[in-house]
């Protein structure tokens, strides 16, 4: 096993001395290359972005995310980018010399954060519908107003052929290496990983560390034992059977692509759920593992009457969603135990619909989250699966008002009588992202906003 | 030509490649450089009993405490003995009671969470109406005065009254305080700032070690992002440095943290208004009273001149025959609040703009014409004295508005569209800005300026402001070019440190093109000048003219100075003529709100505004467009919230964090945002014709606000005026749709008495001319 080591705009970099909790973007930035900042550590300005080459089938990818959050032990054996390896002041990237000429930087501080986000895009082989501005919305922007920088992207075509990036993706990424340091260890399959777990039931499991670097940037937290998981191979599958199987280890992003069209729902959460830097790196199973009260996937897949398959070296078991989460950040995974895919079943709900209440369009969390999954047949409900973030201590399914709308008629006067049976579901309260009864208010509301929209009643 | 050339930011290809420097770069080329971290209080007021760093010295890596103890000079960060650099009373949850410097920054932090404090809590207030009602304040209580309020709201046809409160804002620049302190050779300290004002950041050093001026140089490479944040806020962090890099020898390196930074440091303030304002039957203003309060948290900072710069602005662009404003600064247990972008003017205006927001369907006047009747005309005076020059500007950009934006066709595309929808509503709106130009303190209104010609025919410039993204050395890099007549590349400038350039104000009021351009102008003309006449018209090449200058022994460089002429300003009256000029512009903007949740977009920005002769179109662009945005995010958007409760975490501040606190992002770009410079512009006076152009497009903002409003009305019947929060989040607009759709009380008092707002009190302190100074010079005992 060689010490670990990482190659950072093409130069073989060492790894070796660092503690599991230092950043990737403590890496770079020790290396003399500042262009990567720290704006806030936790994942939401993307200032501190940098490309990763990442597999994509048989290929690779250029895939931007957030250095601060990444422990830079994570990236043993990886290629990573920084703005710096993109281009310099006298030969500069296509990216940045369309930033540059449009006046898409003004104090500048941002700018690196979104070179190696538009970098990733531009990247991005087979955007006939050309630059997609979702791709930006991980990175703040204090000074522009963001015109020139939508400009700048507009602008760009494709790579030339000659350029030696895109030719790069066309070669396989680094696979996954063993690594094994003073306090972080990466197995190479899952058998490994469940021994590991054994033996450390306490250990921190890493996936795309996007909850754990907060902990440790913004609360101190200092894991003594990281088993890190995102690259093992039985979590990274999927499947489009019935049930349609998703591995726990795949990122949102991975999961989208891999998806497509297929599950609408879903398809309706990714452009919602925090932004690319994040969904980048965010992994499926770390979503459910965290057990966030308002992680917007949970009232998604509630919705779509999902469960979750666990597994420990003792074996596997599949728990209902709806009977997963048991507390404020608790779930019934039990020490030992690594959320492995998660299953939807078919045929998938016939009428679905994600409604997400936050104060900011994009990258912003929720005030409340409300995922629909209803079956309407000859004009009657035969079967809703309401999800609800954002409402109580848990994600919780919306049982009153699914019973509310079960064998009634699809009609104003049900709708109307479930809205105020939804309005009171959970425990809303009060707190800097919202009312409780701005809250318990929007409850309500999205189901009177779902009938006006699949109705036509919203003219 | 260079100046007038739209030309990208001078650092653009430095800032793209992550080549620039910034503050905290620095400390990755300098050689063991110490980290140093706060203990910071959890209480918004308390005593500090004990404090025993001891503990902290046993961690690893500590090197050494920071205590008052240590302070050889003044023990305050401000300049006006109010701020203790290391406080025995802290006065809001953040305050610093120490720092701890480490080996590592995780060395420090592990020694600050050790270090042993006790306190003894003390009350505290922490909302603004709190202060009021108990009638905590500080500083004076300035009152801006013109005819006779009283009678005129007895004859006006219309009388309403009301409240208006609205939210702070985080300036949220995206490098956070940073300061990196070294001790030079013989004794001299070097800090290197993030500052917008060297000057005081060099002052308040000096006078915390004991040191004279002279033995203290700050340099500013460049800003990521200021705002007015770092005007007066980075003075303590670089003294603590410096401190530091005194007492170990060694360089120390400060950076806050995000939540540091966001808990720590001042904010735009809070406003809360209550006034009472009369209309002929025409919709004409006839008289307005105000009492203007902003929460100044815990000490006075900047709070005195944002007042007066707020009342000075509640005018915005509309002749008010009658007025009587008066403000007050309220002590409360929070960050001490500060300049931000705008310095009150844009706290000033919104209460004129909700004014007549909320009264036009009252009055039954529709908002645009009733907001365009009473635009000054030529003639017309301030309420504090000052000629409105120009007034007629504004109508021009209010009538091109009107037309490039298509305002008549789109209003009735809105009607319609409203009629048409159950669920959703358009509003479009448009608002003013008039916005004075000069520090209101007439002395700030200097600058400096050096210039350097090499034998090769290079050229070197310093100045006295500082680079934060504005574009400022963007501009002087061709007002040099221009006025030595050499080409751009020719020309270079130098960070700026105050032992180039010394006694500068900050970069700061829009005002660092026009004060230091005037000063780079007259040292480059200094220096043409000598070089026109050795040439005696033989039309020698530039190298070789200077080539020539220096054999003969003509002089190659010059100092630069220029003041600011024609403005005075008495502020224990609040009377005279303190800008130079007003910046004028005009905005329309049209939103789309949903009726469900209250959510909305921007559909499209219309907007001309006035730059005079712009020295840099695409610099201009940048300010008008990112300003605009900047405002959206201050109206609609960002939500300061403190925890006000009785609970532990009293006096909190409960969005300390990029995950709570939300910035408009790419999302928030209007889906249309047209922006024209308004032409036949010139500005008599100012470097090359050209305007001030940093705070004043904050303001067209203003529009965003006022069309969310009438979005929300039209939920209501005709005629529903609609009260809406400020920050107008989407939560705000849904409570306010919900008030439009329920019932037509519309939360205005119509008639007198109404809400009288509180009076002046005559035994209350005016502003003092001092007031806006810089601190009592503090001369060190012997040197």
């Amino acid at each position: 096993m060689s010490d670990p080591h990482v190659t950072v705009n093409g130069q073989d970099r060492p790894l070796a001395g660092l503690p599991a909790h230092t950043s990737a973007l403590d890496l770079v930035r020790g290396l003399g290359l500042t262009g990567a900042k720290e704006g806030c550590a936790e994942g939401e300005c993307g200032a501190c972005a940098v490309l990763v080459l990442r597999p994509h089938g048989d290929d690779s990818r250029w895939t931007p995310v957030n250095a601060c959050l990444v422990p830079a032990v994570a990236l043993d054996g990886q290629e990573v980018l920084t703005a710096e390896g993109l281009g310099t002041p006298d030969d500069l990237h296509p990216v940045q010399s369309e930033l540059a000429e449009r006046g898409g930087s003004q104090c500048g501080y941002c700018t690196p954060g979104f070179v190696c986000s538009m970098a990733g895009e531009y990247y991005r082989p087979d955007r006939p519908e050309g630059f997609d501005l979702h791709a930006l919305s991980g990175n703040l922007c204090r000074c522009t107003g963001y015109r020139p920088i939508r400009d700048a992207a507009d602008a760009l075509g494709p790579p030339p052929g000659s350029d030696a990036l895109a030719q790069r993706q066309q070669r396989s990424a680094p696979g996954p290496v063993p690594t094994r340091t003073d306090g972080f260890v990466r197995p190479l399959d899952l058998a490994e990983a469940l021994a590991l777990l054994g033996e450390h039931p306490d250990a921190t499991v890493l996936a795309g560390a996007t909850d754990l670097g907060v902990e440790v940037n913004l609360r101190g937290r200092r894991p003594t034992y990281v088993v890190a998981i995102d690259r093992l191979p039985e979590l990274r599958e999927l499947s489009t059977g019935d049930p349609i199987e998703i591995g726990a280890a795949l990122t949102l992003s991975e999961v989208e692509a891999t998806l497509g069209a297929e599950v609408p729902l879903l398809d309706e959460v990714w452009p919602q759920f925090a932004s690319p830097l994040i969904r980048n790196g965010a992994t499926i199973g770390g979503n459910l593992g965290t057990a966030s009260p308002i992680g917007d996937l949970a009232p998604a897949l509630l919705a779509l009457d999902a469960s979750v398959v666990l597994v420990s070296s003792r074996g596997e078991r599949e728990v209902p969603l709806s009977g997963y989460f048991t507390g404020y950040r608790e779930t019934a995974r039990r020490p030992g135990e690594l959320v492995r895919s998660v299953r939807v079943p078919r045929p998938l709900p016939g009428l679905t619909a994600f409604h997400k209440v936050a104060k900011r369009r994009y990258d912003d969390i929720s005030s409340i989250a409300v995922g629909f999954g209803l079956d309407v047949v000859d004009g009657t409900v035969v079967r809703a699966r309401i999800g609800l973030g954002g409402v109580a201590a848990t994600p919780i399914r919306a049982l009153a008002t699914e019973a509310a709308l079960e064998g009634r008629a699809w009609a104003r006067d049900t709708v109307e009588a479930a809205s105020e049976v939804l309005r009171g579901e959970g425990t809303p309260i009060d707190d800097q992202r919202a009312s409780a009864a701005y809250r318990s208010a929007m409850l309500g509301n999205a189901l009177r906003r779902l009938w006006a929209e699949t109705t036509g009643g919203s003219r | 030509m260079s100046v007038g050339s739209a030309l990208p930011h001078e650092s653009a290809a430095l800032h793209v490649t992550g080549h620039a420097l910034y503050t905290d770069d620095l400390v990755h080329r300098t050689r063991g450089a110490l980290h140093a971290h706060p203990v910071c209080s959890p209480h918004a007021h308390a005593r500090v009993t004990r404090l025993d760093p001891t503990p902290a010295l046993e961690v690893a890596g500590v090197v050494r405490v920071l205590t008052a103890a240590d302070v050889p000079g003044v023990n305050d960060a401000g300049v006006k003995g109010d701020e203790p650099l290391f406080p025995d009373e802290v006065m809001f949850v953040g305050h610093a009671v120490c720092w701890v410097l480490g080996e590592t920054p995780e060395a420090a932090r592990l020694g600050a969470a050790a270090v042993e404090v006790d306190y003894e809590s003390l009350p505290s207030v922490v909302a603004l109406t709190e202060a009021i009602e108990v009638g905590s304040f500080q500083g004076g209580r300035p009152v801006v005065g013109r005819g006779d309020t009283e009678r005129a709201l007895a004859e006006a046809a219309h009388v309403f009254s009301g409240t208006t409160e609205m939210a702070g804002q985080e300036h949220f620049y995206l490098e956070t305080h940073a300061a990196l302190a070294l001790v030079d050779e013989g004794g001299q300290v070097f800090v290197q700032s993030s500052t917008q004002h060297p000057s005081e950041t060099q002052e308040i050093v000096a006078h915390v070690l004991g040191l004279h001026n002279h033995a203290v140089t700050v340099q500013c490479l460049r800003m990521g992002g200021g705002f007015g944040g770092k005007e007066m806020q980075p003075h303590g962090f670089a003294a603590v440095a410096a401190l530091g890099a005194t007492l170990t020898g060694r360089p120390v390196r400060l950076r806050l943290t995000r939540t540091q930074d966001m808990t720590m440091t001042g904010k735009r303030h809070g406003f809360h208004a209550q006034w009472r304002v009369g209309f002929d039957d025409a919709g004409r203003l006839q008289a307005l009273e105000a009492t203007l309060t902003s929460d100044g948290g815990w000490s006075l900072d900047l709070s005195e001149p944002v007042l007066a710069r707020a009342l000075c602005h509640v005018d915005n662009a509309y002749w008010i025959p009658h007025v009587l404003l008066h403000g007050r600064v309220a002590r409360t247990h929070k960050t001490s609040q500060t300049a931000f972008r705008g310095f009150g003017g844009p706290q000033g205006m919104l209460v004129v703009e909700d004014v007549l927001g909320r009264c036009a369907p009252l009055l039954g006047i529709d908002p645009i014409e009733l907001r365009r009747r009473n635009f000054y005309v030529a003639g017309q005076t301030t309420p504090y004295g000052q000629p409105v020059r120009h007034p007629e500007r504004v109508l021009r950009a209010w009538e091109q508005v009107i037309s490039t934006g298509e305002v008549a066709r789109r209003s009735a595309e809105v009607a319609a569209f409203n009629a048409s929808h159950a669920h959703a509503r358009r509003g479009l709106a448009m608002t003013p800005v008039k916005f004075g130009i000069s520090f209101n303190f007439t002395a700030f209104n200097q600058a400096g300026a050096l210039v350097h010609v090499y034998k090769d025919g290079s050229v070197l410039i310093n100045h006295g402001g500082t680079e934060m993204g504005q574009g400022l050395h963007t501009k002087m890099l061709q007002v040099a070019a221009t006025s030595l007549g050499v080409p751009l590349g020719r020309v270079r400038l130098a960070p700026t440190r105050t032992d180039k350039v010394p006694n500068t104000s900050a970069t700061a009021a829009s005002s660092g093109a026009d004060l230091n351009g005037g000063a780079v102008k007259d040292a480059c003309e200094q220096i043409r000048h000598r070089l026109v006449d050795l040439d005696r018209g033989r039309g020698l090449p530039w190298e070789e003219l200077v080539r020539e200058a220096y054999f003969t022994r003509v002089q190659l460089w010059a100092a630069g100075f220029y003041r600011t002429e024609g403005i005075h300003w008495d502020s224990t009256v609040m009377q005279g003529h303190p800008f130079k000029y007003f910046a004028y512009g005009v905005a329309a903007t049209e939103v789309e709100v949903d009726g469900f949740t209250g959510a909305y977009r921007t559909r499209r920005v219309d907007v001309v505004h006035d730059v005079g002769d712009s020295l840099s179109p695409l610099v201009d662009l940048g300010q008008v467009e990112g300003g605009f945005v900047q405002g959206a995010g201050w109206l609609t958007l960002e939500d300061l919230r403190w925890d006000e409760s009785d609970g532990p975490g009293r006096g909190r501040l409960t969005t300390q964090t990029a995950s709570t606190y939300k910035l408009p992002s790419l999302g928030e770009l209007p889906g249309e945002l047209n922006v024209a410079f308004l032409d036949r512009a010139h500005e008599d006076g100012v470097v090359f014709g050209s305007k001030a152009v940093g705070e004043p497009p904050l303001m067209l903002a203003l529009s965003v606000r006022e069309a969310l409003r009438q979005a929300a009305a039209a939920f209501g019947p005709p005629g529903t005026s609609v009260d809406l929060a400020s920050p107008a989040t989407p939560e705000a607009v849904f409570w306010a749709l919900e008030r439009a759709r329920g019932s037509r009380d519309h939360h205005l008092v119509e008639g007198l008495p109404g809400v009288v707002p509180d009076r002046p009190d005559p035994a209350a302190p005016r502003l003092h001319p001092r007031s806006e100074q810089v601190a009592p010079v503090h001369v060190p005992s012997e040197v």
